[in-house]
């Protein structure tokens, strides 16, 4: 048996894990163990009353046979009484088996809580240290509420001894921890800051961690202990390194304390006293100017204690980002990290320069080191530290970068170890997007992901590519002939044939005229793959083949040959049998026309953020990437408009994730958005559409089981026009905005005048020959369109307006579409925007003068640019006059361009709203609301509004759930104005309270207008 | 800090401190996992890694690994240090400490961690006044034992 130094007492104890070690085998010692404790058990139950002793010994026994990995059922009452010995090391004894095995068992906890109940009111410091120890182990709820009250008093009363002072303090840390609400704020809040000021250094740490986590949550409540931490902050930094007795740790003075002040700080923003102020730059400088010295020693305590401030200080410059400066000097420091010898270094000096990279004083500065942690990807030999360089590689990356990035990025891709795979191929694909000038790149890059780790892309990222290919014309071409080319090789992987089987489906024609690429060549190359492939492949392929019977008549009897092959008519498979069964009878019973319409091409997708960033930010968590991507968004440095565009409304967010799942159905129905057809009585065409179904329904109804496309027949009935991009555009709208783009007339349905009164009726009605001054339905239109872009905004029985716009930052395009209803010519059609003289200074609206002719059943696009200078109140008015049968038609109505249009969504966390909230605080930026709802009060349609309306939707940053709290930028060209936005619903009452703060007045009263409607 | 752990390079634990509330069953699976993670990286490496949600900081004192998670804003460099200390104070009061001291004396072990963090925060960094406080607990403690005979100890009388 070794000799035990120190309290050798129990020797029963040094025994029985001596014999533990000895055991040869897992079942001796599970025999030796099985052993003891039925001795403990026949000596709890026995009939001789235990002496306190024994009882600890015991007590502690079961304690070792429990943390090596067994299960304790019995002991707890042994271990409660030992707490009410008057024995130190008896009740030390109980409390560690408590705080050790003790989960909150309400019959045990009320003893447990009586025994502390004891010990805090023994004023023996000792056994309070005990007692508040057990709390802040335990830490149960039970114990919060029990004690929480109790604890601040013992904190802040003056004959507190300072371990126990340490103690409560960290105890009641430990408590709101977990129970917040049983910690209630008060009177010792300020007395808790005065701790700063504590001669004890112990006890000025242990007040800082917990003034640091209380400050979070109640930031003005500890607002005073800015400038107390700052010069607390400033005599340590400057004193000498003896100065601090035992606080000073490899001649550093007190690392510890020096870390929890800076952390302290950045629950804050820069201190506006400017001599506060300036003593913390002095601070942050000498820190600064420290890490340059000479070491005091070699040894690696001291540079890591020393490092450990410096890293802090640099995360206090980079929170405050207020000091060009020093965020400058920082970035240069970390630079020098970079290539330390000390691994630790360079992996926390490339983490750092990840959150500098996102600052725009120190962007360039991260962005002149690219080569060395290019070089650390390429040769760091951990994993970790890798992962790290790839971060700030992403981070660092924009426009003039971006080629390189990408390429190493992939270059690295090719040896990288497995676990960083998949997020690897996210961040190529995002940036390759993101940065894309020349979109034959992007399609390069993504079909070199697919090559390089075809297993890690995931289907956001070759959904992504399909639908970056689809909504750009220009790049259709090169893409057909580019996965063409990939998919010669004789082994490609799956997720080639699945892009390649998409975009030849829908653009092989554009590359069929070449003999090397004919039709037949190409449906035999993806036909070669179809054998090798899985189900939902397999599936698409059959879609490709569907759609190949429309693009190239030629080769169709070959494909029926396929279809009907006995391979696909009785597959095993349902999916694939139903998709052969239909698609052969579709070939062969569909006119032309109705292939071509079924078969169309596929129609643009609704710009959204790229699900693949959602997916990165799934991956690493809300606050990695979120944060990183929104303050640079939010900054507004060079971010390409191409990924995350502004948030469409409620109805798009809607889309299925896959661009093609399902069969037929969803190909030509599903819930993808059609072009627009905005008459009402869009009979004819819709069924064409929608009439899919039941043509389909008819013919196979024979189903026996509800299939997977069966259930998807009824999305058909999905509502359709309203939220669709126009059919003439490709791509996000607003990549060429201010750009010329023609007004297009789209044909109405045929015999869609059937369903109309007669003109005269129709005229007898409408006709109005007064001027503009009455404006149809006022601000209730306006009212309608604040939460979406899309929809029809007027409509009487001669015509319809329907409207489509998008918004980025402060530039927007709006889409007008005029149906004409009626079956007789609209003569002399002028359309008109008009302004006032205030609004003029503030909106900038450009438009072309459309064709003055409207026949009937046509419809005609107007667009109008948008571009906001400053913010505004009023909305513009559309008049539009135009003869119908003789008639002069003069109709006005309001245009919805609203301010919130120009919103751009910010996402924060709690800790930054209440922050930027409290920032707000001058009365005549905020503005409130108290309203009865107009609507039924539901949080889901409530949540699709606030996104609606712009701004982000910040989840678990009000503390009270029921609550909805939002943030985002209105870019004017102007300024930029930050908002954030508060809605508190009262059920009972039926009522709401919306409160806007922003840094403008007129912002704050107009936002709250417009937002106050819609509820 | 969420919790520590220490272990032996075979895979043994040594301690574990918690301090935040989460079942036994998730803990072992958690200290289970840890261990494999860390016991698989090779000396040189860096001492930091991300670890589910967390960051985790470790050092290795002969055979035993010492081992933090903590927070995500939490300093790395810092917790390295305070391995480092809690290193210190065993080693001061075991004097040159070994693994076996902390298995025959794992509650004592547990004591100097209480006296140096608490709720995963550092309550005293002063090395002197953390060794008082356990001193002084000694003291209390030998007053309190009477001496037995070893049979008695050994549970024989």
């Amino acid at each position: 048996m070794p000799a035990v130094s120190k309290g050798d007492g129990m020797r029963g104890l040094a025994v029985f894990i001596s014999d533990i070690r000895n055991c040869k085998s897992k079942e001796a010692e599970i025999k030796r163990i099985n052993k003891e404790l039925a001795n403990i058990r026949s000596k709890f139950k026995g009939d001789k009353a235990l002496d306190g002793y024994s009882k600890k010994k015991y007590v502690c026994k079961l304690l070792f046979i429990f943390l090596l990995g067994h299960d304790i059922d019995f002991g707890h009452m042994e271990a409660v009484n030992l707490l009410s010995s008057n024995r130190y090391t008896e009740k030390q004894i109980g409390y560690l088996f408590i705080s050790v095995l003790v989960n909150s068992n309400s019959e045990l906890i009320r003893l447990i809580n009586n025994a502390i109940k004891n010990d805090l009111a023994s004023r023996n410091p000792t056994f309070m240290g005990l007692a508040l120890h057990c709390i802040a182990n335990v830490g149960s709820r039970e114990m919060a509420e029990a004690f929480a009250g109790e604890i601040p008093k013992i904190l802040v009363a003056g004959d507190t001894m300072d371990s126990v002072k340490q103690s409560a303090a960290l105890c009641l840390l430990r408590l709101y921890r977990t129970s917040p609400d049983f910690v209630p704020m008060g009177d010792w809040t300020s007395r808790v800051v005065h701790l700063l000021n504590d001669q004890h250094l112990g006890v000025v740490t242990a007040a800082t961690s917990l003034i640091t986590t209380l400050a979070q949550k109640n930031p003005e409540e500890f607002k005073t202990s800015v400038s107390l931490a700052v010069s607390r902050l400033s005599r340590i930094v400057t004193s000498a390194s003896t100065d601090l007795q035992d606080y000073t740790y490899y001649f550093v003075p007190a690392p510890w304390l020096s870390v929890k002040l800076l952390r302290l700080l950045q629950c804050y923003p820069p201190p506006e006293d400017a001599a506060v102020r300036g003593r913390l730059t002095e601070c942050l400088e000498t820190i600064l100017n420290k890490a340059q010295e000479p070491p005091k020693s070699k040894k690696v305590q001291h540079s890591n204690a020393k490092n450990a401030v410096l890293f802090e200080a640099i995360s206090l410059i980079i929170h405050h980002d207020s000091e060009p400066n020093l965020l400058v000097r920082a970035c240069n420091q970390l630079g020098q990290f970079l290539q330390h010898r000390e691994t630790n270094l360079r992996y926390l000096a490339l983490e750092s320069m990840c959150t500098l990279a996102s600052s725009e004083f120190s962007h360039e500065a991260v962005k002149t080191h690219i080569e060395t942690v290019i070089n650390a990807l390429k040769t760091e030999r951990d994993v970790s530290v890798r992962q790290r360089a790839v971060d700030l590689l992403y981070a660092m990356c924009d426009r003039s970068n971006a080629q390189q990035i990408v390429a190493e990025m992939l270059n690295y891709l090719e040896t990288a170890d497995y676990s960083i795979r998949e997020e690897i191929v996210l961040k190529v694909a995002i940036l390759a997007e993101k940065y894309a000038v020349d979109y034959t790149w992007y399609v390069d890059t993504i079909l070199n992901l697919i090559r390089i780790a075809g297993d890690y892309v995931s289907e956001e990222v070759w959904y992504r590519v399909i639908q970056i290919v689809i909504n750009r014309d220009d790049v259709q071409g090169y893409a057909a002939k580019t996965v063409f080319e990939a998919l010669q090789a004789p082994a490609c992987h799956e997720n080639l044939v699945k892009v390649g089987g998409y975009i030849l489906g829908e653009f092989g024609n554009l590359i069929a005229g070449d003999p090397r690429s004919s039709p037949l060549i190409q449906f035999n190359l993806l036909h070669s793959k179809f054998h090798l492939c899985s189900v939902p492949t397999r599936a698409l392929l059959l879609s490709t083949y569907i759609k190949f019977v429309n693009l190239f008549p030629e080769i169709k009897t070959t494909i029926q040959d396929v279809l009907r092959s006995d391979s696909q008519l009785k597959n095993a498979d349902v999916e694939l049998q139903q998709r052969a069964v239909e698609y052969l009878r579709l070939s062969t019973i569909a006119s032309t026309d109705i292939l071509a319409t079924v078969l169309e091409e596929m129609p643009p997708f609704p710009e959204r953020e790229s699900s693949i960033l959602a997916k990165l930010k799934k991956k690493k968590g809300p606050g990695t990437v979120t944060d990183l991507e929104e303050i640079k968004k939010e900054r507004n440095s060079d971010v390409n408009g191409g990924t995350e565009s502004t948030p469409v409304n409620a109805s798009t967010v809607a889309l299925p994730d896959s661009p093609l799942q399902g069969s037929l159905a969803e190909l030509v129905i599903g819930p993808r958005p059609r072009p627009s057809r905005l008459n009402s009585s869009h009979l004819a065409i819709h069924n064409l559409q929608t009439g899919i179904p039941p043509l389909f329904k008819g013919f196979f109804t024979s189903k026996s089981t509800p299939s997977p496309s069966a259930d998807l027949l009824g999305l058909g009935a999905a509502p359709l026009t309203s939220s669709s991009p126009p059919p003439s555009t490709t791509g996000s709208l607003l990549v060429d905005v201010f750009s010329d783009s023609a007004s297009v007339v789209a044909p109405l349905a045929p015999g869609s005048e059937d369903n109309f009164a007669s003109p005269d009726l129709a005229s007898s009605e409408v006709v109005s020959e007064e001027p503009a001054d009455t404006v149809h339905d006022a601000d209730e239109l306006i009212h309608k369109f604040v939460c979406k872009n899309n929809g029809v905004l007027f409509e009487n029985q001669l015509l319809q307006i329907g409207l489509k716009s998008e918004f980025r930052q402060n530039l927007g395009r709006m889409f007008i579409f005029y149906g004409n209803k009626t079956s007789t010519q609209f003569l002399n059609f002028t359309p008109t925007l008009i302004c006032s003289d205030e609004l003029q200074s503030s909106l900038n609206l450009q438009t072309k003068p459309v064709d003055p002719t409207v026949d009937g059943g046509a419809q005609v696009q107007q667009v109008v640019n948008i571009e906001c200078i400053s913010d505004f109140m009023e909305a513009p008015i559309l008049n539009i006059q135009f003869r119908y049968g003789g008639t002069f038609q003069n109709i006005s109505v309001k245009l919805p361009i609203t301010l919130n249009k120009f919103f751009q969504p910010t996402e924060m966390a709690s800790q930054d709203f209440f922050q930027r909230w409290k920032q707000l605080s001058n009365p005549q930026q905020e503005m409130q609301n108290i309203f009865k709802a107009k609507h039924p009060m539901d949080t889901e349609i409530t949540k699709a509004k606030i996104i609606g309306f712009g701004s982000a939707l910040l989840e678990e940053v009000d503390p009270n759930p029921a609550n909805f709290v939002g943030a985002g930028i209105i870019h004017t060209k102007t300024t930029q104005i930050g908002c954030l936005l508060r809605l508190e619903p009262n059920l009972q009452a039926q009522m709401y309270r919306l409160t806007l703060r922003t840094s403008k007045e007129t912002v704050s009263q107009r936002l709250c207008e417009l937002l106050s409607e819609q509820f | 800090m969420r919790f520590m752990l220490l272990f032996s390079r075979q895979g043994k634990l040594r301690l574990q401190k918690w301090y935040l509330a989460s079942s036994e069953k998730e803990k072992k699976k958690m200290v289970r996992e840890l261990m494999q993670v860390v016991l698989a990286r090779k000396p040189k490496m860096c001492s930091f890694l991300e670890w589910r949600d967390l960051k985790v900081v470790y050092k290795r004192y002969a055979s035993l690994y010492f081992c933090c998670a903590i927070e995500g804003q939490d300093n790395e460099l810092i917790t390295l240090e305070l391995i480092h200390r809690y290193v210190e104070l065993l080693d001061k009061y075991f004097g040159s400490v070994c693994e076996l001291d902390i298995i025959f004396n794992f509650e004592k072990a547990y004591f100097i961690l209480d006296e140096f963090l608490m709720g995963g925060e550092i309550q005293d960094t002063s090395k002197k006044s953390v060794l008082k406080a356990i001193e002084q607990a000694d003291l209390l403690q030998e007053e309190d034992e009477s001496p037995r005979s070893v049979l008695e100890e050994m549970g024989l009388a």
